[in-house]
Formats: C-alpha cells, sequence, structure tokens
C-alpha cells in the first residue's frame, strides 16, 4: 500500500529538515534488508513470544455480549502484553533494527507514558541508552509512568514548549534527533512521522490483526463483521485494521477522542475536525486554523491527545475504507467503568474510547454478527485521572 | 534571474533573519529599515509556525510572541507591501510547509511577487518534497531557496545542481540557536557545492558574534545570523531596532574585513 515515495493516497511524505534525510534514508534501506531478513524475523518472533508475551488472547467477553444484547464482542487483548500495552510490538521491532544498523541509544517521545515505557523497557533489555520526551502536563498526569521509566533506566525529559503535550514532545525528539544522529534512532511511537516511519511502525504492529485472523478463524470460522480500536496517531488501529484492509466484508472502526465534543475546540478528533496539512514529517489530516497554525488539542486521554492522525489512516478514511468516528471524554469514562464492571478488565483510557464504540452499535447489531475490540492497553494507569474525573481524589 | 543575486554583489553578505510580529509588526518594519541601512544585503523574514520543529528555544519564543499577538499570513503580507514603498533590500520569507499549503501553495507564490517578496526557505521541505513547492514559486519568479547540511554528503551534488537563489548552508547538527564553536568542515561543503553550482552559498546556524561571522565568510558568499538577533528583539521589545542595527553594522563589518 505504500508507494516508492512512502506515499498513501497524497498522506504521508518525508517533510523533514535536510540535516535528517540521510538518516531516513539509511533508515529505509535497512528495514528494507531486514524485513526479508529471516534471521532477523526469527528473532523478532522470539521476543514477541517470550519475552513480550505473544500472541496475545482473543477472549470472547460473553458477559459483555449478553449485557449489550446485539452483536457477539471478542476483545484482542494487547493489555496482557509485556508493559501493558501494544507499544511493545514496534518498540521491540525497532529496537533490533536500531541495533543491527549499529545505533547504541534511543530517543522516543511519548503521551500517556505507554510508549514511553515500552521504550525503556527495550532499550534496558538491549542494553541500550534511552531518552524519552514526555509533556510536561502529561508527566504530572501520568506520574508513575515516568517513575517506571525512570526505574528502567531511561532519562526522562519534560518538554515545556507549546501545550506540553504529545505533540510537543515529538517535536522535541525530532529536534533532539537532528542534534545527535549518528549513533541515535528516532523510535517513533505511532504510525506518524517522515517515510518509512508510517510503514514500519504499521509492519511491526500488524500482528495485531495477523492474529486476530488466525484466533477467529479457530474459534468462529468466519472473519468479523467488524474491527475496531481506538486513534491518536493509530499504530493499534492501523495493526488491528491492516489484515483485514483486502476483506471488504469486515468493517474498520477507528475511535477518535472528541474531548469535550467535536462541536468544541476542546477535541483531538483529527479526521472529524480537521484538515489536510503538513506536519511532523507527514500530509494528513490536523487540527490547524485558516493559517495553517496547529491548534492545541484536548482529550481526558494523553494517549490521544494528539492533533494529527497517520497518513495511511487519512488514507483509508479518504477512500472510504475505514469509518473514524468521535467518543467524548464521558462516553470513554463511562466505557472505562462498564468494562471494569462486566469483564474485570480495566482498559487503558484510550481502549476506552473503541470500548464506547462499540456500547453504541452491538447493541443494534443482530446476534450472529461478531466484533472485534482491541484493547489497547491496561488501564491501570488512569485509575487516579479517572477517579479525579469523578470528583474523587486519590493520591496513588 | 531574481533580486536575490544583488545581495551578493556587495562584498560577503550579511543575511539577518527575523520573525515578523515579534513582538508586533509596527517594530518589526523599524528593525527591517534598520538592518537595511545598516549593511544587510539580504533579510530574511519569518512567518511565525506554531510548532517550529527546525527552530532552538530562541526562535520558538519569537513564534510563540508573535502568534500570541494576533499576527497572521495575511497581516504579514499586508505589512511587507507597506515596507517595500522604502525598503529595496532583497527579502525572502522563511516559514514551515503547512503555513504555505494551508494558504494554498499558488495562491502564496502570486502573493509573494506582488508584495516583492525574492525567494523563500522551508526548512521542513527537503529536496525529495520540493516539486510540490518550487514549481509554483519559480512561476512568480520567486526563488525556491534549498539547505544542504552537515550531514548532507552524496545529497550536496543533486541538490546544489538544482538550486535557485542562493544555497542556505547549514552549519552544525540540530536546531537554530547560538553555538559557542562551530566544527563542521564549511570549507569542505562549500568546496562540494561549488563543484555543482554558480550560485552563492550563505552559512547559517548557531553564529552569534563578529569573529565567527568573519570565520565563516572566509569559506562562503554570506552569513545567515538569527537566534543572536532575536535574543536582542527578545530583551529590548518595542526598543529593540537600535540594538540590532548596531550588531548588523558590527557583524557587517567583520565579515567584509575578513573578505578572501
Amino acid at each position: 500500500m505504500t508507494n516508492p515515495k512512502g506515499r498513501f493516497g497524497i498522506h504521508g511524505g518525508q517533510y523533514i529538515p535536510e540535516t535528517l534525510m540521510n538518516a531516513v534514508i539509511e533508515l529505509e534501506e535497512a528495514y528494507n534488508f531486514y524485513k526479508n531478513d529471516p534471521a532477523f524475523n526469527a528473532e523478532l518472533t522470539e521476543l514477541f513470544n517470550e519475552y513480550a508475551n505473544r500472541p496475545s488472547r482473543l477472549y470472547f467477553a460473553r458477559k459483555l455480549t449478553e449485557t449489550l444484547g446485539g452483536a457477539k464482542i471478542y476483545l484482542k487483548r494487547e493489555d496482557l502484553n509485556h508493559t501493558g500495552a501494544h507499544k511493545i510490538n514496534n518498540v521491540l521491532g525497532q529496537a533490533l533494527l536500531a541495533k543491527k544498523m549499529g545505533k547504541t541509544r534511543l530517543i522516543a517521545e511519548t503521551g500517556a507514558g505507554q510508549h514511553g515505557v515500552a521504550t525503556a523497557t527495550a532499550a534496558a533489555l538491549m542494553g541500550m541508552e534511552c531518552v524519552v520526551f514526555m509533556g510536561k502536563e502529561d508527566t504530572e498526569r501520568q506520574a508513575l509512568n515516568v517513575y517506571r521509566m525512570r526505574l528502567l533506566g531511561s532519562e526522562v525529559i519534560p518538554v515545556t514548549s507549546g501545550t506540553a503535550t504529545l505533540k510537543d514532545a515529538v517535536s522535541e525528539a525530532m529536534r533532539e534527533w537532528t542534534n545527535r544522529i549518528a549513533d541515535t534512532h528516532y523510535c517513533l511511537g505511532s504510525v506518524m512521522g517522515p517515510h518509512p516511519f508510517p510503514t514500519i511502525v504499521r509492519d511491526f504492529q500488524a500482528v495485531i490483526s495477523r492474529e486476530i485472523k488466525q484466533q477467529i478463524m479457530e474459534k468462529e470460522g468466519r472473519l468479523p463483521d467488524a474491527v475496531m480500536a481506538c486513534v491518536g496517531g493509530g499504530s493499534n488501529a492501523i495493526g488491528t485494521f491492516y489484515h483485514f484492509i483486502d476483506d471488504p466484508g469486515v468493517r474498520l472502526i477507528g475511535c477518535e477522542a472528541a474531548g469535550r465534543g467535536i462541536d468544541t475546540f476542546e477535541t483531538a478528533a483529527t479526521v472529524n475536525t480537521g484538515s489536510v496539512g503538513i506536519f511532523h514529517g507527514m500530509k494528513s489530516y490536523f487540527c490547524q486554523d485558516q493559517y495553517g497554525q496547529i491548534a492545541p488539542v484536548y482529550s481526558i486521554s494523553a494517549g490521544l491527545d494528539y492533533p494529527g492522525v497517520g497518513p495511511e489512516h487519512a488514507y483509508l478514511h479518504d477512500i472510504g475504507r475505514a469509518e473514524y468516528v468521535p467518543v467524548t471524554d464521558d462516553e470513554a469514562v463511562n466505557a472505562f467503568e462498564f468494562l471494569s464492571r462486566t469483564e474485570g478488565i480495566i482498559p487503558a483510557i484510550e481502549s476506552a474510547h473503541a470500548v464506547a464504540h462499540a456500547m453504541k452499535i452491538a447493541p443494534e447489531m443482530g446476534k450472529d454478527k461478531i466484533i472485534v475490540i482491541t484493547v489497547s492497553g491496561r488501564g491501570d494507569k488512569d485509575c487516579a485521572a479517572i477517579a479525579r474525573y469523578r470528583g474523587e481524589d486519590i493520591h496513588e | 534571474m531574481s533580486k536575490i543575486a544583488d545581495a551578493f554583489k556587495n562584498g560577503k553578505a550579511f543575511i539577518p533573519f527575523i520573525t515578523c510580529g515579534d513582538p508586533d509588526l509596527e517594530t518589526t518594519g523599524k528593525i527591517v529599515r534598520e538592518m537595511a541601512a545598516n549593511g544587510a544585503d539580504l533579510i530574511e523574514l519569518g512567518i511565525p509556525f506554531s510548532d517550529p520543529t527546525a527552530e532552538g528555544p530562541v526562535i520558538q519564543s519569537a513564534n510563540v510572541r508573535a502568534l500570541a499577538n494576533g499576527v497572521t499570513t495575511d497581516k504579514i503580507f499586508a505589512f511587507v507591501q507597506e515596507l517595500r514603498r522604502d525598503v529595496t533590500v532583497p527579502l525572502v520569507f522563511m516559514t514551515y510547509a503547512n503555513v504555505i499549503f494551508s494558504y494554498g501553495i499558488a495562491r502564496f507564490a502570486k502573493k509573494c511577487a506582488e508584495i516583492g517578496i525574492d525567494g523563500l526557505i522551508l526548512p521542513d521541505v527537503p529536496h525529495e518534497e520540493k516539486d510540490e513547492f518550487a514549481p509554483a514559486f519559480r512561476a512568480e519568479g520567486v526563488d525556491f531557496i534549498s539547505l544542504i547540511a552537515p550531514t548532507s554528503e552524496n545529497r550536496i551534488a543533486e541538490i546544489a545542481a538544482d538550486a535557485e537563489g542562493f544555497l542556505y548552508v547549514v552549519s552544525s547538527l540540530g536546531v537554530t540557536g547560538e553555538r559557542a564553536q562551530i566544527n563542521s568542515n564549511i570549507a569542505g561543503m562549500t568546496a562540494k557545492i561549488r563543484e555543482n553550482t554558480s550560485i552563492p552559498c550563505a552559512v547559517g546556524f548557531g553564529i552569534s558574534n563578529p569573529q565567527q561571522a568573519a570565520d565563516m565568510a572566509k569559506c562562503a558568499d554570506g552569513v545567515i545570523v538569527g537566534s543572536a538577533i532575536v535574543r536582542l528583539i527578545g530583551e529590548h521589545g518595542r526598543d529593540a531596532a537600535p540594538f540590532v542595527g548596531a550588531f548588523v553594522k558590527e557583524m557587517k563589518q567583520a565579515i567584509t574585513a575578513a573578505e578572501d
């Protein structure tokens, strides 16, 4: 689906400073070699299975299904991966690739802290130095993850520029990469940024839909009617969609963070409220004003609080292959609580956005229909914030 | 040929950068006139962007100040049009791809030609993406200025062969900002460039004092200074013009004395 210049329709590309061009070209060449290298793939599969606990379960949520009274709901349990989220899939792939390229240092951005923790984990495992950039506001929202990264031996740099959230952490990581390239790999956490990142990250996350396809065939003997995931930059969503893109009978549904609503300015629903632009190395949809100034975005979820979306999602939207729906803070918090009570599974607030949309559509679907929701991460990190949202001040 | 060539006819060129609207457009106008009067050969006018990923903290802050004061692309066009009544020094815009893309590339290029802008620098548009922007500007007689970095190596020949206006030689890794030392092999870079094009080379990123400017001028046709000037504006605000003027004069003298 990627053409040679790293385009997805009109989206994608390489809008980055000249200083970084040889670095991304080198990365693309290395990736094109190793992705077909049996030894690399064997090593990565070993890490996935033995270290990250793959394959992740495809769990039939019987109580959730019965309570909602419609379509049969399966949960793809990425929350059970080592480090508690899908982020580890991409990070193990990129860290292994970086190591093969002779890099000794990883840098990363993080929003909720899940990608930062995953990168810090891989760096510890592979004996690499690691520096994580995190918006100052997010370091406060996700203090526990900051501690985890430091515990794992990484340096965490709070970013105070701009809105002090995920987009600023990306900007700062890009700035750091232009400053130190020779020994450093920028371990980008989502299917965004300049080519080849959207392709590399998608390929490493595609393990999610590869497993879903095999697991659902074993359990149901047929493909699902819909697969759903939350979308910030969109890595767990593209991972969930990828092996179903060529199966037109499977609806692909991405759930965006609407914050306080898509009719307010406090939203992060990029496809629903944004327009085509160029930022962070790629052409895609962005929340921006009429002069192309990137808008401050808002969501209760630090991991979806990003003003753009990966270029392949922009393309899947343009061609009408995938649907992107907005889910508000309130709906996500309700789903967070609902899944906890019905299934005993506390989802990440990011993943709760997908659960919330399933709660809307499942009851309207026949009992013979099947939907798969990717639970991209576990929700322990969010408990304090959700308690605060409900007016209860708890201390971790 | 655009007016940019004129900037390199007066010995080594001194090229200052400022962010339009920092702290307001009236002050920017005063500073531009003061810089022109004190020897600036070409002036880079920054159109602020919310997320300037190639900039260090000093110029990032200038972008924030300008946008906080409500400056927009249209206000900057009106400002340049007014400036052009008496300011004849070549002017180029420096901004980010999205500012132009969102305005409409052809519409932006046409506007540049109408108000007397001679060139354009987009730090987030490398050679690979140039064709989306450059032809619209070329059609209006506005030069699309390419950058060459210390990491460009095997890319220099291709970029230089295709260059317009002048080549912006990035002196160092990293983002814009003052540096105590510049360690890249600038002479090696400019020598390689000159094997492939006769258009002038100007060195920028990190140059903040007369000694550095003189050193850079020995192996290039011009010197670009941004952060050191923007820092003065940050310190002196609406009263910055004479301070910037004195600085420009000192820098132009330093590179003139260094003439090889």
